[in-house]
């Protein structure tokens, strides 16, 4: 890791896993919490298959983004370009599901005030949300300036888009934790915290 | 790791009009648009040491309050928001900063290079310094400061009905964003020692200034996106009225705890690492002979390092986490004294039938020896968990804190600054006045915190702002207060030496204490571009090999090699 950039995004990264190694945590340790019975829990309030198809774009956004340095490397402006851009519409794909979700969600009155499950949940998808945005923002300033200059366009600057490459997959390695921990784990059933939730439209 | 800096292309393009330089003679401009790491350091200590007043202050007014039985100087409202700014400022805002701004100025000439490795990001990390200070003292006249103490516990902090002002959510955003300047710079230092080190400066040839810097770093990166995750929480429950610390809601305010201190005993020590470093580069040189054991100094703080990410459940003792982990977390508390011991008896071992120059700044780094060993024997105190049953939460535990972070690292501050401020401004600082300084600070701390041992010990709790007329309390709480008003002294003598030196100060030249590391190469002050031509790095001393050529270290490695 002699290159600085790579070498400052790794640490950088390195040191976001603890932020959320800490809200992880708190899911995990509230996940059970009885005081949650009778209210929306894990077991009985998430749309699994829907949050795995945009967890699927999501991941399919880091092949993509792999494919574009190595087009961008090879000198391709064409296919950096497109791929790029296909690379931004996955990652937004995930963005608009995240916030279908939680429109569903706060429309069945689960909002952070409701219980552990819904201070935790929101907490923790909510901030690797906010990661994703950033994300996305970084691409479409590249893909801007991609665009309208010659800036970024061939090997010159292969630096600069595999540090941006780090931190895209790294949001996505960092899904792959949580959408174990809150989804897939969520699919067996859990007795009397899994029993269904009564949605009350929320006011 | 190849160790040359190499040339690269510039990530960002050329623009049409160009940046503010630092060489604009344009007053404050020079100083707002400057990516200079020795003009961002300067900003980072004076910004700091400002802030250093502040928290001063504080003190002060607490001192005051508590110098009489039943005073009612301060209400008990005010105290709080007292007691809460001084701790928060001093550890937040004076001595992380001022440590980084050291590191962020000397770090690159002490390798060699020429810039840190981002200077753009390193004026960012300032700023978010700055304003997040700002921010956090916005809080007084912006409905109020907060008021659950430095460190916050939920639900305290966390509930609106029971800090019911708006300061514990200025706590939060602003130490997040003082936060993330950190880690912003933590990366830069990092990345700084990793890749742009000179020819021949190997790791093993390092400053142990910069072997510190470089080790607090992996701490910083550690252990501060914990903070920032635990004032997510406080704030998610403080806004949004969630529910991790709300106890009827299942909230369990532990997890505050566990998060807090996993964060929190790391910083203990990323507020002492580099003011060791400090101490390894003040005492060789004023001892005039390499340090003793080098490769024992480094290989401790590693350590040191490790433990210090497995002991923070010995701020929770009082907390009923049963016995199992209070003994796991003692023991660990305990094993941390043995590297800590080590690098004292390597400082001490320097100075063992050495030619001594007594000068203000090796007076600083002896009572820091003397001040950090008091406050490292009542930390093995603590870790012995019946004695911090009784202990915890008493004016002990402030005797303790303060003996370590003021007597240990604010002295290695000042050790480092009369050092070191040749180097930043050209000009020696005045030693009768230095002595002065000294003398009235070391009398002054010791008056003011040693009575506080025997305060906790009889039983006065911290955080009260005021007590009855009991035995003895009366007189130590005095004569704390009158040692805390010496001290304040000390620091008028030293901003008056500071003002003083600087417009009158005897011309230093580039490297008047005949020291032994590469930013004494440069010109003093340095120019904006540091080295025209960095020395040959043939071993720790290369300054001292450049002045010295027939008793160069690289022609005699066994005279130097220690252990």
């Amino acid at each position: 890791m002699s290159d600085k950039h790579v070498m400052g995004m790794s640490l950088f990264v390195a040191s976001e896993f603890v932020f959320f190694a800490v809200l992880i945590l708190a899911f995990v340790f509230y996940r059970q919490s009885p005081a949650n019975i009778g209210g929306p829990t894990a077991f009985n309030s998430l749309d699994v298959p829907t949050t795995g198809f945009y967890t699927a774009c999501l991941t399919a956004s880091s092949v993509t983004f792999w494919l574009a340095e190595r087009s961008h490397r090879r000198n391709r402006t064409g296919q950096w370009h497109a791929l790029l851009l296909v690379t931004i519409l996955l990652g937004g794909a995930f963005i608009y599901g995240e916030g279908r979700e939680f429109a569903d969600m706060s429309g069945q009155g689960i909002v952070p005030s409701t219980n552990l499950f819904g201070t935790t949940f929101y907490a923790l998808v909510g901030f690797h949300g906010f990661h994703v945005a950033m994300g996305l923002i970084v691409l479409l300033t590249v893909f801007g300036i991609s665009l309208r200059s010659r800036f970024f366009r061939g090997a010159a600057h292969a630096r600069a888009i595999r540090t941006i490459a780090i931190y895209w997959i790294f949001v996505d390695a960092m899904w792959w934790i949580i959408f174990p921990t809150v989804y897939l784990w969520s699919l067996g059933n859990h007795g009397i915290l899994g029993e269904p939730f009564k949605a009350v439209p929320f006011r | 790791m190849n160790t040359a800096a190499r040339p690269s292309t510039p990530l960002i393009p050329e623009l049409d009009t160009p940046l503010p330089r630092v060489t604009d003679p344009t007053g404050l401009l020079k100083w707002i648009g400057s990516v200079d790491h020795k003009q961002i350091g300067i900003m980072y200590m004076v910004t700091s040491f400002v802030f250093f007043l502040f928290g001063g202050v504080e003190a002060l007014l607490m001192r005051l309050q508590l110098s009489q039985p039943r005073f009612s100087f301060l209400t008990p409202q005010d105290y709080d928001q007292i007691f809460t700014m001084h701790g928060t400022t001093m550890i937040f805002l004076v001595i992380m900063p001022m440590l980084i701004g050291f590191a962020i100025y000397f770090v690159p000439l002490m390798i060699g290079a020429n810039d840190i490795a981002f200077p753009r990001f390193n004026a960012l990390s300032y700023w978010l310094f700055l304003f997040g200070g700002l921010l956090l003292y916005y809080s007084f006249i912006g409905g109020g400061a907060p008021d659950a103490g430095w460190f916050a516990y939920a639900p305290l902090s966390s509930e609106f009905n029971f800090t019911a002002n708006a300061g514990m959510n200025y706590w939060g955003v602003s130490l997040a964003a003082t936060g993330i300047g950190t880690i912003g710079s933590a990366v830069n230092l990092m990345v700084t020692i990793w890749t742009l080190r000179a020819p021949g400066m190997t790791l093993r040839r390092l400053p142990l200034f910069v072997w510190m810097v470089m080790l607090n770093n992996v701490l910083i990166l550690a252990a501060l996106p914990a903070l920032n995750s635990t004032f997510v929480m406080v704030l998610f429950d403080r806004l949004l009225h969630a529910n991790f610390f709300h106890v009827p809601s299942g909230g369990q305010p532990l997890l505050y705890q566990h998060s807090f201190w996993s964060f929190g005993h790391p910083e203990v020590y990323i507020m002492i690492l580099p003011a060791w470093g400090m101490i390894s580069e003040v005492i060789p040189v004023f001892a005039r002979r390499p340090i003793f054991g080098y490769n024992f100094v480094a290989g401790a703080t590693v350590a040191i390092l490790l433990l210090s990410l497995l002991v923070w459940g010995h701020h929770m003792f009082t907390a009923g986490m049963g016995q199992t982990l209070d003994i796991a977390f003692g023991i660990s508390s305990m094993m941390i004294a043995v590297p800590t011991g080590i690098k004292v008896f390597n400082w001490t071992y320097t100075t063992w039938k050495a030619s001594i120059h007594f000068t203000t700044s090796m007076l600083f780094a002896l009572a820091f020896l003397l001040q950090f060993t008091i406050g490292g024997v009542t930390g093995v105190m603590f870790a012995s968990f019946p004695v911090d049953w009784q202990m915890e939460d008493s004016y002990f535990v402030i005797a303790h804190l303060h003996y370590v972070l003021m007597g240990g690292s604010a002295f290695a501050l000042w050790a480092g600054i009369y050092y070191w401020f040749p180097k930043i401004t050209g000009r020696m600082m005045d030693e009768r006045l230095g002595r002065w300084n000294f003398a009235l600070a070391f009398i002054g701390f010791n008056v003011a915190f040693m009575p506080q041992h025997f305060l906790g010990m009889i039983g006065m709790a911290r955080r009260i702002y005021t007590y009855p007329d009991l035995p003895y309390w009366h007189l130590l709480n005095l004569i704390s207060s009158i040692g805390a008003a010496v001290l304040a002294i000390a620091v008028l003598v030293f901003i008056w030496n500071l003002i003083y030196s600087y417009l009158h100060g005897r011309v230093a030249g580039d490297n008047p204490w005949d020291a032994f590391t590469l930013e004494w190469a440069t010109a003093s002050p340095p120019a904006v571009h540091s080295f025209e031509q960095v020395p040959p790095v043939r071993s720790r001393r290369p300054i001292w090999d450049l002045n010295h050529p027939d008793r160069a270290d690289w022609k005699n490695p066994e005279a130097v090699r220690g252990i």
